[in-house]
């Protein structure tokens, strides 16, 4: 396979035009290589790894703008030297800010902060032979024209390469406190944080414990923590238990995502496969569950009974061999529609093939 | 058309008197009009499906309209076209308070979806100033913002399903009660799209809990550079306030003078700063705020005493718009953006035009945001339209000069599609131009709104040469 490596948006343009009528497999930081649909063989490679500046990072307009490439952990800690941060924290180490886009990877704070989509302003894309459009812009604030930032998050690359993005950025908080409860019924102590005057950053459930992550003020996270403890139990600490926002699989395991509506986690963690380890965004409607291997038919069986919940799930990650006999994304609402946008950016289907092959 | 209508929807629900037309021949933006062909007024999502199924297959270019409250021309009607009135989907069809979502057809007025989940201790987040009135369809289409958005964020952040009418007639469902649907941001790419990719039918939108304590902040300054510089130092100290708002003296002058809302005397510029949440954070913030307004020369500072006192302040900004009656028989609201720390630049600089042309400008703006709403005042009777427009576009310059954007929250529509061009190149247009062409590849679902040229689907991007094909093959006339 050949390797494209281009280190300037127009070098990325002109490496996709090269790419002709072949197939082009988009690559960053490799975190997130396994995720999608099973891969099928491309000609070329595209690795954005060589896009990896800073471009301008407005700290008295928090707005950060970079390439595609850049990690996000090195963005972060640009960012850090000006008291901001992106607030993004999906856990996968080597991440880069192109491959957290096309898989609208989100972690634990996306209960406060959203996803990738609620902070990207503006992106610089490049379509399949070669184009190179932007939307969007370097402000917050701004409804002119279609915003293709919205569609290229979570395409997992089959529209075009993200090749910069701007994002919106937030003071870091002065103070972190962690509220953490072991319980085996975290539904109903969900339901009252929610009901609660208070807004955490993040409320994760690990299968045993829920972290309940406030941060404000010194004094006043001090203050919040305390009511929460009293209002669900368990401990404060300054720091975050190790299994918080981790994906509850290792290497060479599946790993699934289940979404549904938020008021019904007790009852989408009762339908739980034996043998799977769950990581929640407990207040998001968000389940990750992890396990040494699933079968097609228990797949298709935890479909159906999410159902009721406005649920779904799809297959994150799993070994080659075993996506072979799963339907990764299972059923998609609105597909037709999604067809017709692939078709009109991409109408050969070059790019990534296989990886978001339901569409 | 009219006859299958009538015989589908009822007699009550189709307009054909050309009297009755003329009522909808503009929407918020009353310098364009045009009366529609014929206006439909629907009652069911399956009627909507009906009456595009119908307008496609016959090729009739359709226009959805909601309150009509839109300042872009967005629900500008086609002369040849069919107007489609959403104001009889009126139906909250569900509130579920666990899963914080209220599910609303179109035609729900904004503050009606926070009066549906008020008692539970909830609100509807998005805040345009028409909330009164203006209704959710017209939010979704124009991803409308408002005074609050700064923390809480626009419509796009807060629809999380949408059920609709594609130009073809078919009804499809794009998202749910719960969160990431499978697939692409197909919602995400319908927020804010102005009406041109279809007609939504329904909306989930999420509800957020009332906050415990709100503090509203009323500081008068000596200068708009003290207030300015007050809200650079309240950002860069991590506070996010729920809203910050600044008025000028010509607008504080027209406030007074409509709604005598009693602002601190002899302030060149009044911020408005309302923070809000969990009951200690705002109090350590309110602390912070008096000091970095104190410390900015702020010469009075006053807090909301209760829920009347803050209605009394904010009364003096929402008026803002309508008063300019009071000082100027004329005049055009502009809405840009541009980045905050550029705004005393662009401020000073809309004076220096003012100065040099004579047209007097207000300037009322979301400060937290850099999103300006300056009103240009002028006298048509004596002449000066032409003038006021050349300073309204002069404005929308200095804002893409800085970086920032020719509408914050009032769409392009019909108004500003010819500024397209300056933000965006012609290769970027095309391409968002492939989103309209895979929802509506006959260009028939409010055509002629947010792109300055239309484009046959079947063109790829950035390979236009010469004269537009369209225009070329004579149906210029037509978008």
């Amino acid at each position: 396979m050949t390797v494209l490596a281009p280190s300037t948006v127009d070098e990325l343009a002109a490496a996709m035009r090269d790419t002709g009528s072949s197939s082009v497999r988009v690559t960053g930081g490799g975190s997130k290589r396994s995720w999608g649909g099973l891969a099928s063989p491309a000609d070329v490679e595209v690795s954005t790894l060589g896009l990896d500046r800073v471009v301008e990072h407005a700290d008295g307009d928090f707005v950060v703008t970079v390439e595609a490439g850049a990690r996000l952990a090195d963005v972060q800690r640009a960012v850090a030297s000006k008291g901001q941060w992106l607030a993004l924290d999906p856990p996968e180490p080597d991440a880069t800010i192109g491959g957290v886009v096309a898989c609208a990877a989100s972690g634990p704070r996306r209960l406060r902060f959203g996803t990738p989509r609620d902070l990207l302003i503006g992106v610089t894309v490049v379509l399949p032979d070669g184009t190179v459009a932007r939307s969007g812009g370097k402000v917050v604030k701004n409804v002119a024209g279609y915003d293709l930032g919205k569609l290229f998050c979570g395409a997992y690359g089959t529209l075009g390469v993200v090749a910069r993005c701007t994002f919106r950025l937030h003071p870091q908080p002065r103070a972190s406190r962690c509220i953490s409860v072991v319980t085996d019924e975290p539904g109903p102590l969900v339901a009252m944080l929610r009901r609660s005057p208070f807004r955490p950053s993040a409320v994760e459930y690990d299968g045993e414990r829920l972290s309940v992550v406030v941060e404000a003020f010194e004094a006043a996270a001090d203050a919040q923590a305390e009511q929460i403890r009293s209002l669900v139990g368990g401990s404060v600490s300054a720091d975050v238990p190790p299994t918080f926002g981790v994906r509850p699989w290792a290497d060479g395991e599946v790993g699934l995502k289940a979404t549904f509506r938020l008021g019904v986690l007790s009852e989408v963690l009762a339908l739980v496969p034996a043998g799977f380890r769950v990581s929640a965004h407990a207040a998001s409607g968000v389940l990750w569950l992890g396990a040494p291997s699933i079968d097609a038919a228990s797949l298709a069986e935890l479909r159906v009974s999410v159902a009721p919940y406005d649920g779904t799930v799809v297959v994150v990650t799993a070994p080659d061999e075993v996506k072979r006999d799963l339907e990764v994304w299972g059923p998609v609402r609105g597909v037709e529609v999604m067809r017709a946008i692939r078709d009109r950016f991409d109408p050969d289907r070059r790019m990534n093939p296989g990886v978001l092959d339901v569409i | 058309m009219a006859r299958d209508f009538v015989a589908a929807l009822g007699a009550h629900a189709v307009v054909t008197e050309r009297a009755q037309l003329r009522t909808y021949e503009c929407d918020g933006l009353t310098a364009y009009r045009c009366i529609p062909g014929l206006v439909v007024l629907p009652e069911t999502a399956a009627q909507v499906a009906y009456v595009v199924r119908r307008c496609a297959e016959e090729s009739v270019p359709f226009v959805a309209r909601g309150a009509g409250t839109g300042l872009s021309g967005g629900a500008l009607p086609v002369a040849t076209g069919v107007l489609i009135v959403l104001s009889r989907l009126t139906a909250v069809r569900a509130v579920s308070i666990d899963d914080e979502r209220v599910v609303v057809e179109p035609g729900v007025v904004n503050l009606d979806v926070t009066r549906a989940v008020a008692a539970d201790g909830y609100f509807y987040a998005p805040d345009p100033s028409s909330q009164q009135v203006c209704t959710i369809g017209g939010n979704v289409a124009e991803n409308s913002g408002g005074a609050h958005c700064l923390k809480y964020g626009f419509t796009a952040h807060h629809v999380t399903g949408l059920e609709v009418v594609l130009p073809d007639g078919s009804v499809e469902r794009f998202g749910g009660l719960a969160p990431d649907p499978v697939g692409y941001d197909v919602v995400g790419a319908l927020v804010g799209s102005e009406g041109t990719l279809g007609i939504v039918t329904e909306a989930t939108v999420r509800v957020v809990r009332t906050p415990e304590r709100v503090e509203t902040v009323l500081a008068g300054f000596r200068s708009m550079d003290d207030a300015g510089s007050a809200v650079s130092a309240i950002v860069a100290a991590g506070v996010l306030p729920a809203a910050v708002e600044m008025m000028d003296t010509l607008s504080i002058e027209a406030a007074e003078a409509a709604v005598a809302c009693g602002y601190p005397p002899g302030a060149a510029a009044v911020l408005i700063v309302e923070l809000d949440g969990p009951a200690d954070e705002v109090a350590a913030e309110l602390t912070e705020v008096e000091v970095l307004c104190e410390r900015a020369g702020a010469f009075e500072i006053r807090v909301a005493r209760d829920a009347d006192d803050r209605v009394a302040i904010w009364r003096g900004r929402k008026s803002a718009f309508a008063a300019m009656g009071r000082i100027s028989r004329d005049y055009i609201v502009q809405d840009g953006v541009v980045p905050r720390t550029s705004l005393p630049e662009v401020l000073r600089a809309i004076a220096d035009v003012s100065a040099e042309t004579g047209i007097r400008v207000a300037n009322v703006f979301h400060a937290g945001d850099g999103n300006l709403h300056p009103l240009v005042l002028f006298d048509a009777s004596a002449g000066e339209t032409d003038a006021a427009e050349a300073v309204s576009e002069r404005i929308l310059e200095l804002c893409i000069e800085h970086g920032g954007s020719i509408t914050g929250e009032h769409g392009v529509g019909n108004d500003k599609k010819k500024h397209m061009g300056r933000m965006f190149s012609p290769v970027d247009l095309d391409v968002m131009q492939l989103v309209r062409c895979a929802f509506d590849p006959a260009n028939l679902c409010n055509p002629g709104k947010v792109f300055p040229t239309p484009r046959l689907c079947g063109e790829r991007p950035g390979r236009r040469s010469g004269v537009h094909p369209v225009q070329a093959a004579g149906l210029g006339e037509i978008f």
